[in-house]
């Protein structure tokens, strides 16, 4: 993995990463890569370290111990770079619900240093797929659950990043909203070839194709694909490998 | 392009921040109220029982009101750059903090943007209260309504650096009451917005070295000297210098590697 030239050929490259809250370890040397038009599903208990890994990979925190590349770019070297590679869809709404769909997406545009002519353009094209440029003038309080979801990952998309970070996004949906969301994600990556990180506990969102984390106590505890999983564990189900993969340990 | 790009996000941080303030009617209704009531009624209370010597930039002997408005000015911004350090620690708390720590500028430029932005929604609340003082018949001269603006701009940053000073230090949002007590009252009630430093002196040489040292004791007599068409480099001198501490911290704070987050513990 230390090798550029596989990094820049992978949308995120974690090394080596350890982390700790005062003394106790949050993650423990976790390595991993996510390729181009991949979806990555991150699945692990709560307290397993996915906030932790996700608070890095943003930035909002920093460790000394172990590297992230984003498309190549070294996050603490080159944060600049490789933070415009990158768009979020984090756990809690981070829109102002005081605020318009297109005020909140003009805002996000403008951080990533977009005109106005190119902003309306992205902005018109991300909501439009995703049904809501209808609804651009409403503000967000009006919104529902599952709207201001769109609202969020259409914003995460404006700057075209190479790399999306999805933090449990369908917590509280209702059904067909959640359905809805997992299946444009996944249309994303097929179509505009998005690489997807995506941390959740619903096993259901998970598509054949995905590749698949397990992160467990701080530590991966598997990576590779669906198929792999069930053959490695022996399982029918993922449920039934994910409790074998982090079985007996909870707490 | 790198300085486009600085641009346009400096104008949707403050373009995000004015819509906020409109939009929030209460929260611009209450910020006017609070220097209002302290001019409409303690002031008139006070008019009797203070009386003051011809002192510098007054040039005649004054009412009360007219010695305690540069304070009220100074109080809506101590208030308004308290309040958005309160925003910030409810963004970060509720996450919309992190769409702007994760956009691809450095934390120092966003957090002086995000400072401009709040300096210039307090300079606005500012000259309305000074449209509505006027009418009270407070009447600086017509030039002061101009020389006051720069003082305005500084003291607002320097206020507004210390609230996102406090900001990066405040872990939870139930320990900003706190420390807007222990802040913000002392701070107000410790300089020379209500009472001249003399006055003080009278009562306890003590008191009237913290007043004198107090930044916000500068900052007001800064724009008291301002609003007089005056100048006064001392005061100046010493907010500006407050601002730069303070601001040099609050980006110290808001370092991933040192500032908040390793209080949390993490390394």
């Amino acid at each position: 993995m230390s090798d550029n030239t596989i990094q820049k050929n992978v949308s995120l490259a974690v090394d080596e990463l350890s982390f700790s809250y005062s003394g106790k370890k949050a993650l423990d040397k976790v390595s991993f890569s996510v390729n181009p038009a991949e979806c990555t599903i991150l699945l692990g208990p709560n307290g397993a370290g996915k906030s932790t890994l996700f608070s890095l990979i943003t930035r909002l925190y920093d460790s000394n111990l172990g590297s992230i590349h984003l498309c190549g770019f070294d996050l603490k070297r080159q944060t600049r770079q490789a933070l415009s590679r990158l768009g979020v869809v984090f756990q809690q709404t981070t829109l102002d619900l005081d605020l318009t769909v297109m005020q909140n997406l003009h805002y996000h545009a403008a951080l990533h240093g977009m005109g106005r002519k190119q902003a309306n353009l992205c902005i018109q094209e991300e909501l439009e797929r995703l049904n809501m440029y209808d609804r651009r003038s409403e503000r967000v309080r009006q919104l529902n659950g599952g709207h201001k979801r769109r609202v969020e990952i259409a914003r995460a998309l404006l700057h075209k990043p190479a790399l999306l970070l999805l933090d449990e996004p369908t917590i509280g949906l209702d059904v067909p909203s959640r359905q809805s969301i997992v299946e444009h994600i996944h249309q994303l990556v097929n179509e505009h070839s998005l690489s997807v990180l995506w941390a959740t506990h619903l096993i259901d969102e998970i598509y054949p194709n995905d590749q698949l984390i397990v992160l467990h106590k701080g530590q991966i505890r598997f990576k590779g694909s669906v198929a792999d999983v069930l053959h490695r564990t022996n399982s029918e189900s993922i449920n039934d490998a994910f409790k074998q993969l982090t079985q007996g340990e909870n707490g | 392009m790198n300085a486009l790009h600085y641009w346009r996000a400096m104008w949707g941080i403050i373009g995000r921040e004015l819509w906020r303030f409109v939009r929030q009617r209460e929260r611009f209704v209450s910020a006017l109220v609070r220097p209002l009531v302290w001019l409409f009624i303690f002031a008139a209370g006070f008019r009797a029982a203070l009386g003051l010597a011809i002192t510098p930039p007054y040039e005649t002997y004054i009412l009360y009101e007219v010695y305690i408005t540069p304070g009220l000015m100074g109080m809506i911004q101590l208030f308004n750059g308290m309040q958005s350090s309160l925003s910030m620690v409810y963004d970060r708390e509720m996450g919309s903090m992190r769409i702007l720590m994760v956009c691809p500028l450095p934390r120092w430029f966003l957090l002086l943007s995000k400072l401009i932005a709040g300096v210039a929604v307090s300079i606005l609340q500012v000259y309305v209260f000074l449209l509505i003082a006027w009418i009270y018949n407070i009447e600086p001269p017509l030039v002061g309504y101009l020389y006051v603006l720069p003082a305005l701009v500084l003291s607002g940053a320097m206020l507004g650096a210390l609230g996102l000073l406090l900001s990066s230090f405040i872990k939870q949002l139930e320990n900003f009451a706190g420390v807007m007590n222990f802040v913000i009252f002392p701070m107000f009630f410790m300089s020379t917005a209500l009472y001249p430093l003399w006055k003080m002196k009278e009562s306890s040489e003590w008191l009237h070295h913290l007043a004198f040292f107090n930044p916000f004791s500068q900052a007001v007599e800064l724009i008291r000297f301002s609003l007089y068409g005056q100048f006064n480099t001392f005061a100046f001198v010493y907010t500006f210098a407050a601002f730069l501490i303070f601001m040099v911290i609050a980006i110290m704070g808001y370092n991933p590697s040192k500032g908040m987050m390793m209080k949390k513990g993490g390394r």
